[in-house]
Order: structure tokens, then C-alpha cells, then sequence
């Protein structure tokens, strides 16, 4: 699998969630994505995007294009430094949240995407990577 | 801050979002929608979306909030114009937004809020006495 192209998003405050909105967007345009697919990843993207910024302290979102064989697709990496979470299968429930959100984000996001992983602790900061396909529902 | 504006037409407020709004852009909206209904005394609220082509749970949220609010300062909330793409990924998203009263256009969501001026006024209170 090749990466095509990669470029990072700093995210520190609300106003750089629609910047990655707009960044995810043309990466998405640019591989030729269906409308349906851009507005999937994009509304994925702002929902992890906005998640750093009130749990996370910020941190960054690297957009990375994907070529393998024949198939487009476009990964995205959220990475914040801050809190982490401390029951992960309890956060990706729909419903569940320790803010004043709706708690749909990360399920939401993992529903909108073809891959999910990932990766927090307490004290540890958190990592999630999604990837989404083209041509694949 | 950006700030989207109000307009209002008889008894109604018309909102265009025409921006992609963070989420400060949001709530400002919510807020002055509002209290607008009140300051107009307005009895429909008409929120055209057709220029979003992203509305994540934050935003969907945000309709949601001000179609209560304006339930409970007795005004109807229509929301009109959503892609079908962003219909698609809101509902995969998990936001049906139930609460909220929707139409295809602003023509079809005028005719809904322009039943509200059919309500008849308590004219006839003051003749039983």
C-alpha cells in the first residue's frame, strides 16, 4: 500500500474543526470520492476533530491519501496528548459522554467509516485512525 | 465571530446558513434566534440549510435545541433545503432529529409556517360579555 500524499492539520480551537472539514473535503474530491463517501469522511473527520479540541487539548489531524492496487481510499489520524480515555468500549456507545455533547461522535464516526482502530489510556493521550474506501458502502 | 442573519417576514424569521459554521457560529445563532422570537413576538421559524454540505451531531444538535426552545415560546420550527447526501450521513450518524419539522424547499416550508397564521385569533372573547 502506497501513500500518495499526507498533510497535518493542527487542531487547537473550534474554528480549526472546519478547516479539517475543508482539508478532508478536497482530499476526498481529489480521489475521486461520490458526494455520499465525501460527506461521510468529512462528518466523521469533524466529529474526532471536535472531540480533540474538548477532551483532548487539541492536537493534530494528518490526512493521508492511499493507493493500493486499485483502491482509493483516504486515512485519517487523530492525535491529542490529552487525558486519554479510560473505557474505551464504553465511549464508542452511543449516548455515552462525560461532556455536554451528544455522545454520538466516536460510535458515529466508527459507523461512518470502512476502518476504525483505536488506541487510549489514562495518561496516555489518544490515537484514532479511520480509513474510508472508495466505491465501498 | 461570524454572524448569520435574521430576517423577518410577518410572523416568521428566516435564517439562511450560508457559511460553514464552527461551533461558536452555532450557538450565536441559536441564541439570537431566540431571542428574537421573543423581541418579534414570531410564530414560525424557518431554517434553510441547502448551502451545508456538512451537518455533524454538533450542528444537528444545534437545530434540534432551537426547534424546542422555540416550541416552548410557542413558535413552529421548519427546517428546509437538506442535501440528500447530509440526510444520508446524519441518520448513519445516529441523529434522526425527530423533533424537528422539515421541507424539501423554502416554498414547501413557507406553506407550512403560513398554516400557522390560519390559527383564529380569541376575537369573539370579548363579545359573550
Amino acid at each position: 500500500m502506497q501513500t500518495s500524499s499526507t498533510e497535518v492539520v493542527q487542531v487547537g480551537g473550534g474554528g480549526d474543526v472546519v478547516r479539517v472539514r475543508h482539508a478532508v473535503r478536497k482530499a476526498a474530491i481529489d480521489l475521486g470520492f461520490s458526494l455520499v463517501e465525501q460527506t461521510k469522511i468529512v462528518t466523521a473527520a469533524s466529529e474526532l476533530a471536535r472531540n480533540m479540541v474538548d477532551y483532548g487539548g487539541g492536537g493534530t489531524t494528518t490526512i493521508e491519501s492511499l493507493l493500493d492496487g486499485n483502491r482509493k481510499g483516504l486515512r485519517l489520524i487523530f492525535k491529542d496528548d490529552g487525558p486519554g480515555i479510560a473505557d474505551v468500549q464504553q465511549a464508542l456507545r452511543d449516548g455515552f459522554t462525560t461532556g455536554s455533547g451528544m455522545g454520538l461522535g466516536l460510535g458515529g464516526a466508527r459507523r461512518l467509516s470502512n476502518e476504525f482502530e483505536i488506541d487510549s489510556a489514562p495518561g496516555k493521550g489518544t490515537r484514532i485512525a479511520i480509513t474510508r474506501w472508495k466505491g465501498i458502502v | 465571530m461570524e454572524r448569520i442573519p435574521i430576517l423577518k417576514l410577518g410572523k416568521c424569521l428566516i435564517v439562511s446558513i450560508q457559511v460553514d459554521m464552527d461551533d461558536g457560529t452555532a450557538i450565536t445563532l441559536q441564541d439570537d434566534l431566540t431571542e428574537k422570537i421573543v423581541r418579534h413576538r414570531a410564530k414560525g421559524v424557518l431554517i434553510d440549510i441547502s448551502a451545508l454540505d456538512v451537518v455533524d451531531s454538533f450542528i444537528g444538535r444545534m437545530l434540534a435545541n432551537t426547534a424546542a426552545m422555540a416550541h416552548v415560546l410557542d413558535a413552529e420550527t421548519v427546517v428546509v433545503g437538506m442535501q440528500p447526501s447530509v440526510a444520508i450521513t446524519l441518520v448513519e450518524l445516529g441523529l434522526s432529529l425527530k423533533g424537528i419539522r422539515s421541507a424539501l424547499n423554502i416554498e414547501k416550508g413557507m406553506e407550512l409556517l403560513r398554516g400557522i397564521d390560519d390559527v383564529p385569533e380569541l376575537a369573539n372573547a370579548d363579545e359573550q360579555h
